[in-house]
């Protein structure tokens, strides 16, 4: 009986002091800071069921004007996104440069969610996401359960909240 | 009477100018650019070596594989090495490439005649490296972003448009490439074969005019 008393005493001392260095598989999920998905994965986020607006932006970090005009969605976030408005970033970053992404995302704190699409035949869903798109970034779809619009083109703020406006 | 004789100015001059107006803007290329099938128009465009480059110089080609693209976009620079392998494959056979640099340096410093000039001897280029001075030719092709190709064919009517798109089906990783759209569709034309895929698309950077 006391053997198995100082069993116990041992593992709840291992369990307190604890492995740090073990993180489950949710933590490590948790930890980063955008999933990556394929195309397939990608039709989720542009056909969601909910009633919500859904403002889709598509953009790399090397792309100049998609980095310029980057807060504005955050901002936009920040202002309607307790009004059922959801925006979702899909970074087209180079796979092998994923770090660039994470980077990025840190960095500038970027409070939107962001999806790592690595899927690198455009041609194979760039017209799904919409037939008149020719495949330059920045790109942006809004729509919700009634209406969709797609913009091959920079915003600045007040030109994207007129847009989202018209949604809401 | 004299009112009658100001009412009939001022309807002359409305109507002049309305002449004016529409004489002031011709009839634009539609916004789009050209489509399949369309006859483009010759080129006059200055060439990383200081001289003037038309389609009308290259006098035993078939036709041209007219890429938009520049220094400073990812895509475009993970295409340099593809591009230069397409014109040694083609420029022998009568498809020469021919690359034309869209984006305005004032808005694209790293896209100055300068910086071409720079990156093609770097690279190697082995296939004009074209300044759209003015950003005036992209527009007429409609091209949207880099890189962007137009594969022309040269017939009685002109340098007629057979393919606008990709390069091929991977633009971001060389070694995942499975359809290389555009070599297919230089080669049904050297076979005199219909092109299979005439138009794809691919994520290109827009271009900076």
């Amino acid at each position: 009986m006391k053997f198995y008393a100082f069993i116990g005493i041992l593992l709840l001392i291992s369990c307190k002091g604890g492995n740090p260095e073990i993180v489950s598989f949710e933590d490590l999920k948790e930890d980063m800071s955008f999933v990556t998905i394929d195309y397939e994965g990608l039709e989720d986020y542009l056909e969601a069921s909910e009633a919500a607006v859904h403002v889709v932006n598509f953009w790399a970090t090397w792309c100049q004007p998609c980095v310029k005009e980057l807060p504005h969605f955050e901002e936009l976030r920040a202002t309607y996104g307790t009004k059922d408005v959801k925006v979702i970033l899909v970074s087209l970053d180079f796979p092998d440069q994923i770090e660039r992404l994470t980077h990025f995302i840190e960095k500038r704190n970027i409070q939107s969610e962001v999806v790592f699409l690595d899927d690198g035949d455009g041609n194979s869903w760039i017209p799904k996401v919409d037939a008149t798109w020719s495949g330059a970034i920045p790109a942006t779809i809004m729509y919700n359960d009634e209406k969709r619009s797609f913009h091959e083109r920079s915003f600045t703020y007040e030109m994207l909240e007129k847009e989202l406006k018209l949604f809401l | 009477m004299k009112t009658l004789k100001i009412l009939t100015a001022i309807a002359v001059v409305v109507i002049l100018s309305a002449f004016v107006v529409r004489s002031i803007n011709p009839n634009k290329v539609g916004g789009n650019g050209y489509g399949i099938g369309d006859i483009a128009k010759d080129i006059s465009l200055k060439n990383i070596d200081g001289k003037m480059v038309s389609y009308s110089d290259y006098a035993d080609a078939k036709g041209f594989i007219v890429i938009f693209t520049c220094n400073t976009c990812p895509f475009s620079v993970a295409n340099e090495d593809r591009i230069i392998a397409l014109d040694m494959k083609y420029k022998n056979v009568g498809y020469p490439v021919i690359a034309i640099n869209p984006n305005n340096p004032e808005m694209k410093p790293g896209d100055s005649f300068n910086a071409m000039q720079q990156r093609a001897k770097e690279k190697g280029f082995t296939f004009p490296y074209l300044f759209d001075e003015g950003q005036k030719v992209f527009p007429v092709y409609g091209a949207t972003k880099t890189p962007h190709v137009y594969l022309l064919q040269k017939t009685e009517k002109g340098n007629e448009v057979k393919y606008i798109g990709a390069i091929d089906d991977n633009s971001r990783n060389a070694n995942a490439v499975k359809v290389k759209y555009l070599e297919n569709a230089v080669d049904a034309l050297l076979s005199g074969k219909t092109i299979e895929i005439t138009e794809t698309k691919a994520i290109g950077c827009s271009i900076k005019a």
